[in-house]
C-alpha cells in the first residue's frame, strides 16, 4: 500500500498553491524542514517568514497578514501552535475571525520517540472550543492536499491537523473533499464507526475483521471535526444504533465528545470511544505508542462488540 | 516644521480636550472602563489620527490605508473617543460604551467598530499582528504604514519581545510604535512591580529606532513621528513620556484610576477641569 506522511502533502499543496495565488504567505517557526514548509520557502523566498523559536509572534504575526489581504498559513508542530500560542490563535485570531490557516504538524501520539511534551492529545479539543474555529483532521495524503487547496479558498480561522509519519493512502486520486461533509467508506448496519485522522485506516481494518464475525460496520471518515457533519452522523446512528468513535486524541474534549454533544441531543446511542485515556503518552516508535496506548483495530473491533450488547 | 501657535496646534489642542471630555464620560457611563491610560494616551493618538495618518473616515476599510493597532486594548476610550471625534461614528455611540449590546465593546472589536483595525485585549498581541501587518504593505509595496500603541506596563510580556525582533529582522521601517510611559500599572509603580527599565537601551539592543520625547508634547509628537518616518531601515519606537490620568487633577500620577470609573460627582469636577 501506497504511504505518504499529511505534512508531506501539505508542503507539496502550499508550493503548488503558492503558484496559483500570490496572496499566500507561509510562516513558520524555525521547524520549516520538519512542517515541509521549507519547500515554499525556497521556491517563494519573498513570501515565507521565519519567524524563529517564537509560537506567539508566529500566530500574531500571521493575524497582522491576514488583516492586511494576506492568506497565511502558520505552521509549527501542533503542540507549540494549539497549547503554547493558545492566547495568540484565541484572540488575535479567532475572535476577530482573521484568514489564518493553522497548519500543525506531528500532532498526536505517533511524533513518537521525543515523548509527552511533544505529543498533541487536546489540541482538537482546544480548538473546537474556539468560536469561529474550523478543525480539519485529514486521514492521508490525498486528503490533507486537498484540505489545503480548500483551505486556500475557505475564507476565515482554520486548524489544520497533521502527522509527522507515513500513514497510508486510503482515498483514490479521484477523491474529492469537502469541508464539513463526513465521508462514508463502507456502509454498514450493525454498527457505525466513526474516525478520523490515522485512525481511519484502522477503523478500515477492524470492520473487515468485524465482518469475518458476522458484524456488519458501517465507517465514517470525519475529517472536519468543526463543523461537524450532523445529519450524517444522526442518520448512521439511526440506522446503526450502536457507535465507537476512534481518534488519535484524549477521549476527552475530541472527536468523541463532539460526536457524543450531537447524538444525546438528536438521537441518544450507545458509544464506545477509542483514544487516548486522558494520560500523557511517553518515548516509543509510533507503533508502540498506539499499541500500548490502545489505538488499533484490535481496540476498535473489542469496543464494537461492547457497545453492540448495549443496543 | 514648527507647530506652535499655529491653527493647527490649536485644533489638536481643542480635539484632544474633546477626546478627554469623552474618555471621562465613557467611563463614568459605563460605571467601568480604564481612563488612567486612556487620559495619557490622548496627544498620541490625536496626532496619529488627525495629523499623521493616511486614512478615510467614509471608508474605513480602504485597502490602501495606514493601520493602528491599540496593543495596550484596555485605553479603549482614548481610541473611541478619538474615533468619534474623528467622525467614523456618531458621538452619542460612546454613551454604550461597555453596556450590553453596544457597538462599543470594552476592548476593540475590529469586526463591528468603524476604523478599529485589530481586535486586542490580550496584551503583548498587537506588536506581533502590526509586525505582520507591515510585513503585507511591505510586499505589496503600498507605501502605507502602520502604527500601535504599547502600554509600559504591556512590555513585560515576552511576546513583546519577539515581536521586536521580528520586525527588527524583516527591517521593517514602515512600523512606527509609541511606547505610553506613564510609569503606572495596575498594582502601583512600574519599577516595584517589574522594572522594564532601561527602555531606551533595550529598543535599541534590538536594533530599534528610538526616540524619547514629551507624549504630552504634540511639537514633539510631530518631530518625532516625521523623523520616523524617514527611516526606512528600521522599526521605530517613539517612548513617549506621559502622565496617567494626564489632566485631572485628582488621576493624575495615580493608579488607582487605572480601571475605576468616576462617580457623577468626580465626573462633573473632571469636566469642569476640561472646560
Amino acid at each position: 500500500m501506497k504511504e505518504m506522511a499529511t505534512r508531506e502533502a501539505y508542503g507539496n499543496a502550499l508550493v503548488e498553491l503558492g503558484e496559483k495565488n500570490k496572496d499566500i504567505v507561509v510562516l513558520d517557526a524555525d521547524l520549516s524542514k520538519s512542517t515541509k514548509t521549507a519547500g515554499f520557502g525556497e521556491r517563494y523566498p519573498d513570501r515565507f517568514f521565519n519567524i524563529g523559536i517564537a509560537e506567539a509572534d508566529l500566530v500574531g504575526t500571521a493575524a497582522g497578514l491576514a488583516a492586511a489581504g494576506k492568506i497565511p498559513f502558520a505552521s509549527t508542530f501542533a503542540i507549540f501552535a494549539t497549547g503554547r500560542a493558545y492566547d495568540q490563535v484565541r484572540n488575535s485570531v479567532c475572535y476577530p475571525r482573521l484568514n489564518v490557516k493553522l497548519a500543525a504538524t506531528h500532532a498526536g501520539i505517533t511524533v513518537g520517540e521525543d515523548g509527552a511534551t511533544h505529543q498533541a492529545l487536546e489540541d482538537i479539543a482546544l480548538m473546537r472550543a474556539i468560536p469561529n474555529m474550523t478543525v480539519v483532521v485529514p486521514a492521508d495524503g490525498i486528503e490533507a492536499k486537498q484540505a489545503i487547496e480548500v483551505a486556500a479558498e475557505y475564507d476565515g480561522p482554520m486548524y489544520i491537523r497533521l502527522g509527522r509519519s507515513k500513514v497510508p493512502v486510503l482515498n483514490e486520486d479521484s477523491y474529492k473533499f469537502e469541508l464539513g461533509k463526513g465521508v462514508v467508506l463502507k456502509e454498514g448496519n450493525d454498527v457505525t464507526i466513526i474516525a478520523t485522522g490515522i485512525m481511519v485506516g484502522e477503523a478500515l481494518k477492524a470492520a473487515k475483521e468485524l465482518k469475518a464475525d458476522g458484524v456488519d460496520a458501517e465507517v465514517i471518515n470525519i475529517h472536519t471535526i468543526k463543523p461537524l457533519d450532523k445529519e450524517l452522523l444522526i442518520s448512521s446512528a439511526t440506522k446503526t444504533k450502536a457507535v465507537v468513535t476512534a481518534e488519535e486524541h484524549n477521549v476527552m474534549g475530541g472527536l468523541g465528545s463532539a460526536v457524543s454533544e450531537v447524538l444525546s441531543q438528536n438521537q441518544a446511542t450507545p458509544m464506545e470511544m477509542v483514544g487516548v485515556n486522558d494520560t500523557f503518552g511517553e518515548s516509543g516508535t509510533p507503533q508502540s505508542l498506539l499499541e500500548k496506548y490502545g489505538l488499533t483495530a484490535d481496540v476498535i473491533s473489542d469496543k464494537v462488540r461492547k457497545v453492540i450488547k448495549k443496543k | 516644521m514648527k507647530y506652535e501657535n499655529s491653527e493647527n496646534l490649536t485644533q489638536m489642542t481643542e480635539a484632544a480636550k474633546s477626546i478627554r471630555r469623552h474618555i471621562v464620560n465613557m467611563v463614568t457611563d459605563a460605571k467601568s472602563g480604564h481612563p488612567g491610560g486612556s487620559l495619557s494616551a490622548v496627544e498620541i493618538m490625536t496626532a496619529l489620527y488627525f495629523q499623521t495618518m493616511d486614512v478615510d473616515v467614509d471608508n474605513p476599510q480602504k485597502e490602501l490605508r495606514d493601520r493602528f493597532v491599540l496593543s495596550k486594548g484596555h485605553a479603549t476610550p482614548v481610541l473611541y473617543g478619538t474615533l468619534a471625534e474623528k467622525g467614523y461614528f456618531p458621538k452619542e455611540e460612546l454613551t454604550t460604551f461597555r453596556k450590553i449590546n453596544t457597538l462599543l465593546q470594552g476592548h476593540p472589536d475590529m469586526k463591528e467598530i468603524p476604523g478599529v483595525d485589530m481586535s486586542s485585549g490580550s496584551l503583548g498581541q498587537g506588536l506581533s499582528v502590526a509586525n505582520g501587518m507591515a510585513l503585507a504593505q511591505k510586499l505589496d509595496n503600498t507605501g502605507k504604514r502602520v502604527y500601535t500603541l504599547l502600554g509600559d506596563g504591556e512590555v513585560q510580556e515576552g511576546q513583546i519581545w519577539e515581536a521586536a525582533m521580528t520586525a527588527a529582522h524583516y527591517k521593517l521601517g514602515n512600523l512606527v510604535a509609541f511606547l505610553d510611559f506613564n510609569g503606572l500599572q495596575i498594582d502601583g509603580d512600574i519599577n516595584n512591580v517589574m522594572s522594564p527599565s532601561p527602555l531606551k537601551e533595550k529598543w535599541e539592543a534590538f536594533n530599534w529606532h528610538v526616540q524619547e520625547i514629551d507624549g504630552h508634547c504634540f511639537e514633539e509628537i510631530f518631530d518625532a513621528i516625521e523623523k520616523a518616518n524617514k527611516i526606512t531601515e528600521k522599526p521605530s519606537i517613539i517612548i513617549a513620556k506621559t502622565v496617567k490620568g494626564k489632566g485631572i487633577s485628582f488621576m493624575e500620577n495615580n493608579a488607582g484610576w487605572h480601571g475605576s470609573a468616576p462617580s457623577e460627582e468626580q465626573r462633573q469636577q473632571a469636566l469642569k477641569e476640561l472646560e
